[in-house]
């Protein structure tokens, strides 16, 4: 039977939308206007190393706390009735389908110097603060539109533990700190590493939270990508030459967290 | 620790919704600040309906989503079928070319494929706009729509379909009479995936849209300056449909558990 040739149609499609633009992405980033070959794009990106590394460590921080913020309400969800761990989900998803933009948006008028938060604690003499355009406005931005990425993954892998596995390591004698890192983290580490690529990597990669919360503080590799393309310095060689860059970083970033559970993504809705 | 359990969630879902609390509260606020509260109004809602702008990228947003999403069902579930019936390596190798847009960040696939198009140009006529629009959601659709159909192909018994056709069928019907019933539930979510990052997509419409714009886009342009509180009010209407979608289909779904569990106890 040769029921493969039938995906022929998909393949001419993957070949020339996915993979020539990989493609081309590599050969503008080795190319000068000319289209003469040179490795000019890659040795002026140390100029821009340490945006680079801003990214690395916005992107991180938010990881981290995305983490410790989303594996208690992953636990507690797991452990829920089935029927309520449905509501809860549903209730935890809701936002993302508001548009991620104006949620964005609306944060602005929450951080701003005389914004709601800055109003309401003036209520009681406190502040203002100087929250918007600082890195972690940023930071918040990010765990804000990435928590759910986080909190998905981590609660598919903990609905399948067993339950008498923690109660075993109770009556054995097992404090919470031995639960923790002998029983229930080895047991959800497929879930740590997914939601780890799924949050480090749009964070590392996004040029709209940076450019709505950060101001011109927080520039980030993602606003240097848009510069070239669509930006003021248009230099698509330059560009590519930093996408290539990033697009190495993410490939790290997932094999030191082997990151590939493809279980996962039916949870998404 | 129960009331500690209570003030975590407390806190958590005040994070979550804080922010679409206070749009939707300024949705009805009387003056266009985002910040100062002028007074109730409902005039923002019918100003959206004058808006141009805003609803011709409303319909712009579903149009693309509808089409991408229905487009990349048919094609994927086809590749799918395809990709099922390969040799490990073929298989393998195919799987990883695909899930690239699933795994390199949003920004990468935008800007290869805004590479691309900028080469075509070069030998084709054409603007920036829905065609490739169009062309990028279903590229980044695509994946999604096989990550979804495979699993189902892998668990269905190959015998059932060998049956059909010795029963009489040709491979056609044997298709879409057994196969495509027996996959229907990965294709649906297939589908309902595409649509929703499809509708949701920014940062790859940003640098293919041209002067097609879907609402994101629109968004974002509006950022810079301000956003009209038209905006808050079409997305306040938007997320009261999806809510009350999700109640109708929640509480479905619970009553059906619960005559389930109901008839189980009579039997």
């Amino acid at each position: 039977m040769k029921k493969k040739y039938i995906s022929a149609p998909y393949l001419v499609w993957m070949a020339l939308f996915i993979f020539a633009p990989l493609c081309l992405v590599v050969y503008f980033a080795f190319t000068d206007k000319r289209g003469n070959f040179t490795f000019e794009n890659m040795s002026r990106l140390s100029t821009y190393a340490p945006v680079f590394l801003r990214s690395i460590i916005l992107a991180g921080v938010a990881t981290v706390f995305c983490l410790v913020m989303a594996y208690p309400v992953s636990y507690m969800l797991s452990r829920m009735k089935a029927s309520r761990q449905k509501i809860m989900m549903m209730i935890i998803i809701m936002p993302m389908w508001m548009n991620f933009l104006l949620r964005t948006y609306a944060w602005m008028s929450l951080l701003e110097r005389n914004g709601l938060i800055n109003k309401f604690l003036g209520f009681f003499g406190v502040g203002p603060f100087n929250m918007i355009n600082t890195n972690g406005a940023v930071i918040l931005g990010m765990v804000y539109n990435y928590l759910p990425f986080m909190i998905l993954p981590l609660y598919s892998t903990m609905v399948k533990i067993d339950h008498s596995l923690i109660e075993a390591a109770q009556d054995l004698g097992g404090n919470l700190y031995d639960v923790l890192t002998k029983v229930l983290i080895p047991l959800s580490m497929p879930g740590i590493t997914t939601g780890i690529t799924m949050v480090f990597v749009p964070s590392c990669s996004t040029f709209v939270i940076s450019r709505m919360l950060g101001g011109d503080s927080a520039f980030m590799i993602g606003d240097l990508i848009d510069l070239q393309f669509l930006g003021n310095s248009y230099n698509p060689h330059l560009g590519s030459a930093m996408s290539l860059v990033l697009m190495v970083l993410v490939l790290l970033c997932m094999s030191l967290t082997n990151g590939f559970a493809d279980d996962d993504s039916e949870v998404m809705l | 620790m129960k009331a500690l359990k209570k003030i975590y969630w407390v806190f958590i879902l005040a994070f979550l919704y804080m922010p679409i609390f206070v749009m939707i509260a300024f949705s009805f606020n009387q003056s266009k600040s985002r910040t100062v509260w002028t007074g109730f109004t409902l005039k923002w809602y019918v100003e959206l309906f004058k808006n141009e702008a805003i609803i011709k990228a409303f319909f712009t947003t579903m149009f693309v989503a509808l089409i991408a999403a229905t487009v990349a069902t048919v094609l994927g579930t086809i590749a799918a079928v395809g990709i099922d019936a390969m040799k490990n390596w073929e298989k393998s190798l195919v799987i990883n070319i695909s899930y690239m847009p699933v795994v390199n960040p949003d920004i990468i696939t935008g800007i290869s494929l805004l590479l691309l198009f900028n080469v075509f140009k070069q030998w084709f006529d054409f603007e920036f706009g829905m065609g490739t629009l169009l062309i990028s959601h279903i590229t980044f659709n695509l994946p999604y729509v096989i990550l979804s159909v495979l699993p189902k192909l892998k668990q269905m018994d190959n015998r059932v379909y060998e049956a059909a056709l010795d029963l009489g069928c040709n491979p056609t019907q044997a298709f879409f009479k057994v196969v495509v019933p027996e996959i229907m539930p990965g294709i649906i979510s297939g589908f309902l995936m595409a649509l929703t990052f499809s509708i949701d997509d920014f940062i790859i419409s940003y640098f293919n849209s041209g002067h097609a714009q879907t609402l994101p886009v629109a968004i974002y342009a509006m950022a810079r300056r301000r956003v009209s509180p038209e905006m808050y009010a079409l997305s306040t209407i938007i997320f009261l449909v999806i809510l009350a979608v999700l109640l109708i289909v929640n509480m479905k779904a619970v009553k059906d558990e619960k005559d389930m569990r109901v008839k189980k106890e009579v039997k």
